[in-house]
């Protein structure tokens, strides 16, 4: 039975400016430090999306095939800043849904996450 | 009211997606490795559902009836789930609608759900977006 499975991922400082281009998510809270700040946020903060993108594809790197996953639902908390490494931890129960979370700084950024891989 | 929005699905948007997200498997960044699998072009990672997704839901969320106020809203919870793959080439349908709101401890939960078909109508990913209001 699968342990407790890692994938550790630190956003670059330019990781926000690149995934808003990918996904065009323009929100200035992930672009604009001076903006996140007016809004009570401690800086610019990750798209929650792309940290879900790695809850994902933790997943999907496991099983080696990115069309693994069947579902993935996951709770946000917190925010998730850049150029801090974030680990993605997983693990499969006794009926296969994988339980997984991510933390950044000792904080949990993603919590309550299930996934399961096609069977 | 539900918003509907079809996305065209391109080779290059894919591997920019990946590349951002992370994703190296050549079947999402090389069309002859997603050919030997089977598929007609690159294979969009999962989330890649955000991307497909966001033309029909920025819509529904900012819909002045469902009367979220956007300076509290943060993105609470997420779930998808994946039926048919998508491939660059595909033109993806994806209708969004409010689904509930509700309120607990003083947080109003706004629950909007994605369906997003094929161009041959197949399905390919269902979605369940819920906004929490401060």
């Amino acid at each position: 039975m699968d342990e407790h499975r890692a994938l550790k991922v630190t956003p670059d400082r330019y990781l926000t400016y690149r995934y808003a281009g990918a996904s065009g998510d323009f929100n200035p809270i992930h672009l604009d430090d001076e903006f996140a700040r007016s809004v009570g946020l401690p800086g610019r903060i990750l798209h929650g999306l792309w940290t879900m993108a790695q809850v994902a594809r933790a997943q999907t790197e496991a099983a080696g095939d990115p069309l693994a996953l069947e579902s993935l639902e996951v709770q946000f908390r917190g925010v998730g800043l850049p150029e801090a490494e974030i680990t993605v931890t997983s693990q499969t129960g006794e009926d296969g849904t994988i339980t997984c979370h991510a933390e950044q700084n000792g904080k949990k950024i993603v919590k309550g996450g299930k996934a399961k891989l096609r069977s | 009211m539900s918003h509907s929005v079809t996305y065209a699905v391109g080779r290059e948007k894919v591997r920019e997606y990946a590349y951002a997200v992370g994703e190296s498997d050549p079947r999402c960044l090389d069309p002859e490795a997603a050919r030997a699998a089977g598929h007609s072009d690159v294979v969009a990672p999962p989330m890649f559902a955000a991307v497909y997704c966001s033309g029909a839901i920025g819509p529904a969320i900012l819909d002045p009836e469902v009367g979220i106020d956007f300076a509290r809203m943060v993105h609470g919870a997420q779930a998808f789930t994946w039926h048919e793959p998508v491939v660059a080439g595909d033109e993806i349908t994806t209708e969004a609608a409010h689904e509930d709101t509700s309120e607990r401890g003083g947080l109003k939960f706004f629950v909007f759900t994605t369906r997003s078909v094929n161009q041959r109508g197949e399905l390919v990913c269902e979605g369940r977006w819920t906004n929490i209001v401060r």
